[in-house]
């Protein structure tokens, strides 16, 4: 497949198996958090949402352990994310010299480590301080097909190691007293930024975010991945004064906190 | 272990050169770097925790503590806005580089110059006493380094991206201010997004963005390290001498 042409028929819509008034509920909010949960699952939402609530995952407390459960409960996602991915046959194995099989199966591998490194990180599984996997529905109750059409999963990995580069950085101030976790925590961080500009690129988009945009071809439901990605004021100094906002904004990435990580999360708990 | 590094006029050799380019940029060495004053026995002359930036025994020390992190920060982004500034202003860069690599290329220079820029105002507004305390702006030299070539510029730009993110992650852990080592977040992540599509433009048909020279395959985490190690990386392009004495 040849990756411009499918960003070129990769719209918002497309991404939807029906279009409408999902469409217009996908719009109407503009806030993250439980809203977002909510507007992202556009049909049938009485018939699972109890459910869904009841599995949600709270958010973990600011202390060093908090973070590393944090950090746990996104690699279980993004691990089983890849893992199934790879496993459906969704990822092309031969277009574009077979680059987008390579680079997935070394995102897949990396998340299966931080998986491992971080349940031991934690005293393993019998530890009291293990959190064990949620189940994760990556369709969000039937809105996305992941792992039968390739611009949704591609999509969906953009915004899932997006998201995983703000919400480590979000952490790293819990982990200040601990300097052996706050070190590991940034090398897993700084992966997945390697992961989130190469899955950028694949997209046709830059390695890095402009402003707050999601991108060409990203469904409205991802802004909340986005949202205050736009900052061109750091430590009172203008990024935007040389090269304007884009380059400003791009310049710096942005965390989210862990409240804001976990209403994402939870879209895709059930 | 107190480490002091002395940096003097570099004045690199062709092989030299040519060797860093065959290597990932965390493993060379270049010419041009004396260490000195490494003293094995720390009871002798304990590190000072609140040593400020500035000239001691006529050179400019990097300090520590956070102030000491950001200036040596802003020393690396000295050079990484210094590198990319020549890469878009060569000679031949509309000819050398196709769209997407003069795209990057540029995003880059934007980038480095911009953290530079910030690091320079933050600590001019943090120091103080900047006049004495801020690190001057420091000369570079690149010796044979052909501008116009893509495979050097690549190379050079993949170990200093590649460098920035270990000297980041490793330096972290040195921040004691939660808003200064989230500052540090907020640059190492894009750091390591350009690492990613400069390796990813020299081996695009690969893993390379984030390969198994970088990442440890048994943990899958990213390189770290501190000051000590990253500054002779660094020191292969800077000409101007300062020292790193209470830095670890």
């Amino acid at each position: 497949m040849n990756i411009l042409k499918f960003i070129e028929t990769f719209t918002d819509d497309n991404l939807m198996r029906s279009t409408g008034s999902r469409r217009d509920s996908f719009n109407q909010f503009g806030n993250i958090g439980k809203n977002l949960a909510m507007a992202s699952i556009p049909f049938g939402l009485a018939a699972f949402s109890n459910k869904a609530m009841a599995a949600d995952i709270q958010p973990t407390p600011a202390t060093p352990i908090g973070a590393l459960q944090f950090a746990l409960t996104l690699e279980y996602l993004e691990n089983e994310f890849y893992a199934m991915a790879l496993d459906s046959g969704v990822i092309p194995a031969s277009e574009n010299g077979g680059r987008d099989l390579k680079v997935f199966q070394q995102i897949s591998a990396h998340e299966s480590d931080h998986v491992t490194f971080l349940i031991n990180g934690l005293g393993g599984t019998m530890s009291a301080n293990f959190v064990p996997k949620p189940t994760f529905d990556f369709t969000v109750g039937g809105a996305f097909d992941p792992f039968g059409d390739y611009p949704t999963f591609l999509a969906l990995a953009q915004a899932f190691e997006d998201t995983g580069v703000r919400a480590y950085k979000g952490q790293a101030a819990n982990l200040i007293s601990t300097p052996d976790l706050l070190t590991a925590a940034l090398q897993i961080h700084s992966v997945e930024a390697r992961h989130a500009s190469e899955v950028r690129r694949l997209r046709g988009l830059k390695g890095w975010i402009s402003n707050d945009e999601r991108g060409a071809g990203m469904p409205s439901a991802t802004q909340a991945v986005y949202d205050g990605e736009g900052v061109t004021v750091q430590a009172g100094f203008n990024t935007a004064a040389l090269f304007g906002a884009s380059a400003g904004s791009e310049a710096y990435d942005e965390p989210l906190t862990t409240k804001q990580v976990v209403d994402i999360a939870n879209i895709f708990i059930v | 272990m107190k480490n002091e590094v002395k940096i003097h006029e570099v004045e690199p050799s062709l092989s030299s050169r040519r060797s860093f380019l065959k290597l990932s940029g965390l493993t060379l060495v270049t010419a041009g770097l004396v260490m000195a004053g490494c003293s094995d026995n720390d009871n002798d002359d304990p590190i000072v925790d609140n040593s400020l930036p500035g000239i001691k025994n006529g050179i400019f020390d990097l300090g520590s503590g956070d102030f000491g992190v950001l200036t040596y920060a802003y020393a690396l982004e000295q050079l990484e806005a210094d590198f990319y500034t020549k890469v878009v202003n060569a000679s031949s860069f509309n000819a050398t580089f196709n769209e997407i690599e003069k795209q990057v290329l540029t995003d880059l220079y934007h980038h480095e110059v911009i953290h530079r820029d910030f690091f320079k105002a933050a600590l001019s507004g943090a120091l103080p006493d900047p006049n004495t305390q801020l690190l001057p702006s420091l000369a570079f030299s690149y010796g044979s380094l052909n501008f116009n070539s893509r495979t050097e510029v690549l190379a050079t730009a993949k170990a200093l991206e590649d460098t920035g993110v270990a000297a980041y992650n490793g330096a972290g852990r040195l921040i004691k201010s939660p808003d200064y080592l989230l500052l540090a977040g907020k640059i190492v992540s894009v750091e390591a997004r350009h690492a990613s599509a400069i390796r990813s433009l020299i081996n695009p048909n690969s893993s390379d963005f984030a390969g198994d020279d970088i990442v440890n395959t048994s943990n899958g985490l990213d390189d770290a390290k501190l000051p000590s190690k990253i500054l002779p990386i660094a020191a292969g392009f800077i000409s101007t001498k300062f020292t790193a004495t209470y830095l670890p």
